[in-house]
């Protein structure tokens, strides 16, 4: 029932899915982890994207990443709209902006759920392309391509918006708007418009992701909720704002998943992520990386 | 009552240390402060006089010991439970409870911070908050709301607050930042008032003049250490503390 | 004051009659078998508030607490055949145990953390039940309804008048909760928790007590909707449809006075059986999250608010 291989197959997988996860946190990870914003409907917004993504491959036959792509623009402005009527409506009203604003996110999010499922049905979607449905075999371990292509991406795209952040002008400011808004303000930069600016970024991101969500596995409406927790476990476990600990954070999550699944079956994975951030925020709420004062 | 014997201080700190991570925000800090006496805290930014009275207050935790109040240990007690042994305290930005009048804001500290006698009516209490607030000024104010107030008018309410919860020490946290001059002066006579009626008070301030004229000890913190405590005159003329303020 | 509280309690005891009166003079069931999903909101939705208004602590986990509501009765009935009013007795038992835990969570998390972990709280638990062979496991369990007792004429016509009587206890705490100390200090605590500790307010014992209120009135309130449905499985006893619609009907209505809930589940969940039933259930959660939305942007403070505003506004022109 148990054995040496079963596990190793477990981890790589796990290890692989876990780059995966972190790619479908990182917007997360800037709009909770850098700029506060309670946005609960970060993981329907990827599902939405996932939905983007299969229109232009189901009916024009794209391939789904560079599908990805081609809505990330569109994907960058939306989030930049989205912002700023989050800006409007809470954060410069500021007071009970908290209660308001988690209610306003969860709202958004059971809006997108239920329109996809009025256009779409509540049936399983998937895309198709030529690394879909193969795998790679080494000795007795066999890794689906999909799983190969998503971690590939994953981690260029974790690496470039860790650079994006670090290395850009750009990039530090809004790190620097995370650590100290007022500071940035005395220097004459306009913490709204950067906060903007890394919205539409963590949301632009969501192409990519999207893609790969659907890549990786069948999407259906209601998939965001599995997500909520897989994404705010990454991000918390993380520590908020550390792109080097959403990878880490995810590769445990991924590990810890696919152990699981393998060890008591399927029916417990929808509460491994739950769990695990349930440990994390009761325990260790800086998370493992964390920024905090 | 019986005279406050000036033997016992009322409140000891010693041998206070505070860690953040690998940050030490307080080191060793010990102080004894009198009861009736005005004592000023000063320090650069950082230097750790917010954490000490949170330290004091209740809302960073500490070793046992290190703090002392009326001669018990307050280590152990949440921050309520040391408001109604008799501990108050402003913020350095204001926090008032929005959602609530200015009077409603105090009736809050009187419903739960004084012992209640079930003899004492909500309305003789209205008039209690109505009296604390006629005293400093803000009578007029009693049915607005929190978030319609001035910058000096919180800061008074806060201080209003505080009163009303009848505090044996009072901490100030910079209740004059960013106040005009005759608005800091107008705020430095009520502080100079409460400690008339008995109350001690730590005021931290940046306002030199303030902290000379209200001050009867003065002590100042950098990086966490004390590096003076005397009077005014004395603390101002050390050469460290010159140093720390004009960063040389 | 005490004009207000003889009036509330007139009307509370109306209340009951009338709906006693109903549930003896109307023998089509369908009235109550709608009518009962309506009442169920409100208790939820009263019973939110506490927790949702007074201390601006966002609980997402309403499906948690309605669910094991209904997992009890279901593990009670199965195991005891245990009459209904046990059942919600010891619903309620576990829902306060359920507050008491999430009040001491309350100690280190605030805000978005609070909210995601009460998601989180809800699916784990619905994961467990779903592992739990005993009480039917994912596929659900069939619950046979036993024989009515007097004086009632029909079993959905019993649970009518129980969740009734739910709804009363629920607006009566609730209204308790606003006009006492405990009111006064809860609202303190969501303006500022730090200022509250420091003005004497016992932060975390209100906020568990508020917990443990809010979660025992959920719990209770679920318990008969295993009965109600003779059927339950933990995909539907867990529906974050029910964090949401207790979500939007507690802001729509307004959570500054115990009524605003009330106003609220009555408004929704009588447009959403419409929707149901003339449309769809999807057009229903769509309609519904739409009205959150507006709501949170437009008028924050929900029609309670909005009818206060207009009040003043009509006070002022008079001056």
């Amino acid at each position: 029932m148990f054995s040496f291989e079963l596990l190793l197959d477990a981890v790589v997988l796990g290890v692989l899915l876990g780059c995966f996860y972190a790619a479908v946190s990182l917007g997360l990870s800037v709009a909770f982890g850098l700029l506060d914003v309670p946005h609960v409907a970060h993981p329907a917004f990827l599902v939405l994207a996932s939905y983007a993504v299969y229109v232009l491959n189901e009916f024009y036959g794209i391939d789904p990443l560079l599908a990805g792509l081609l809505i990330t623009p569109f994907l960058f402005v939306f989030g930049l709209a989205a912002y700023r009527l989050y800006y409007e409506t809470f954060e410069k009203r500021g007071s009970d902006a908290g209660v308001r604003g988690i209610a306003f996110f969860f709202g958004i999010a059971f809006i997108i759920e239920v329109l996809i499922i009025l256009q779409f049905g509540v049936d399983q979607r998937s895309v198709t392309a030529t690394y879909i449905g193969k795998a790679w075999r080494i000795g007795d371990m066999r890794i689906p391509y999909r799983l190969v292509v998503a971690f590939a991406v994953a981690t260029l795209l974790t690496t470039l918006l860790a650079l994006y952040l670090s290395k850009t002008f750009m990039g530090r400011a809004i790190r620097a708007v995370a650590q100290d808004q007022e500071a940035l303000r005395l220097m004459g930069a306009n913490p709204i418009r950067i906060k903007q600016w890394a919205f539409g970024i963590a949301t632009a991101v969501l192409g990519i992701a999207g893609a790969l969500l659907i890549i990786v596995a069948p999407v259906d409406p209601t998939l965001d909720r599995a997500y909520i927790g897989r994404t705010f476990c990454v991000v918390v476990m993380a520590g908020l704002g550390s792109m080097t600990g959403t990878l880490v954070a995810a590769i445990i999550l991924g590990v810890a998943e696919s152990i699981v699944l393998t060890l008591f079956g399927a029916s417990w994975a929808p509460a491994i992520s739950f769990a695990m951030l349930l440990g994390v925020l009761a325990v260790r709420p800086q998370g493992l990386f964390g920024r905090r004062s | 009552m019986t005279p406050p014997d000036t033997s016992a201080p009322l409140l000891q700190i010693s041998g206070l240390t505070k860690r953040f991570g690998g940050f030490t925000a307080l080191d060793n800090v010990s102080v004894d402060i009198r009861p009736g006496e005005r004592f000023g805290l000063i320090g650069p930014n950082g230097s750790g006089k917010t954490t000490l009275i949170n330290c004091i207050s209740g809302a960073f935790r500490t070793e046992a010991r290190t703090v002392v109040f009326r001669g018990e240990d307050i280590t152990q007690l949440p921050a309520h439970v040391r408001t109604r042994r008799g501990i108050a305290r402003s913020f350095q930005i204001p926090r008032p409870f929005k959602s609530m009048t200015v009077v409603e804001n105090l009736m809050v500290a009187l419903d739960f911070a004084v012992a209640t006698d079930p003899l004492v009516s909500a309305a003789h209490r209205h008039d209690t908050a109505m009296s604390i607030l006629a005293g400093m000024g803000l009578a007029s104010k009693a049915d607005a709301s929190a978030t319609t107030l001035s910058q000096v008018e919180l800061r008074k309410m806060e201080l209003a607050r505080a009163m009303a919860t009848r505090p044996k020490l009072l901490i100030s946290d910079e209740a004059m930042a960013g106040l005009s001059s005759s608005e800091v002066d107008e705020v430095l006579d009520l502080l100079m008032s409460l400690a008339d009626q008995d109350i001690t008070v730590i005021m931290i301030e940046h306002i030199m003049q303030a902290v000379m004229r209200f001050s009867q000890r003065v002590m100042c913190l950098d990086a966490g250490k004390i590096i003076a405590i005397g009077a005014p005159n004395e603390v101002m003329a050390n050469q460290r503390v010159q140093e720390a303020y004009l960063g040389t | 004051m005490k004009r207000n509280g003889i009036f509330f309690w007139v009307g509370a005891a109306v209340f009951l009659i009338a709906i006693a009166l109903m549930t003896k003079l109307i023998t089509n069931e369908y009235p109550f078998f709608a009518g009962y999903v309506i009442l169920q909101f409100i208790v939820l939705a009263v019973a939110w508030s506490i927790l949702g208004g007074h201390a601006g602590y966002v609980n997402f986990g309403t499906s948690a607490f309605f669910g094991m509501g209904v997992y009890t009765a279901v593990f009670l009935f199965k195991v005891a055949g245990a009459p209904l009013l046990v059942q919600i007795a010891a619903a309620a038992a576990v829902g306060a145990l359920m507050g008491f835990a999430l009040g001491l969570l309350t100690l280190r998390m605030q805000g978005i953390f609070f909210s995601i972990a009460t998601i989180a709280l809800t699916i784990v638990i619905e994961t467990s039940i779903t592992n739990w062979r005993y009480v039917g496991g994912a596929a659900g369990i069939q619950l046979q309804r036993p024989p009515v007792t007097w004086p009632f004429s029909g079993y959905v016509q019993m649970l009518f008048f129980v969740q009734a009587v739910l709804v009363v206890l629920a607006v009566v705490v609730s209204r308790y909760i606003q006009n006492s100390w405990i009111g006064r200090g809860l609202q303190a605590l969501r303006d500022d928790e730090l200022a509250a500790e420091c003005t004497g307010v016992p932060t975390l014992r209100l906020k568990v007590l508020a917990c443990v209120v809010s979660g025992a009135l959920m719990c209770a309130a679920g318990a008969p909707a295993a009965m109600y449905l003779q059927y339950a499985d933990p995909s539907s006893a867990f529906n974050l449809n029910y964090s949401v619609s207790t979500l939007a009907m507690s802001l729509i209505g307004g959570t500054a006075h115990w009524a605003g809930p009330i106003v609220g589940a009555i408004l929704l969940g009588t447009t959403q059986q419409l929707l149901t039933v003339t449309i769809s259930s999807e057009v229903n959660v769509l309609v519904l999250g739409v009205m959150l939305v507006l709501f949170v942007v437009a008028a924050p403070e929900g029609l309670i608010g909005l009818l206060r505003r207009i009040r003043r506004h009509r006070r002022e022109g008079k001056q």
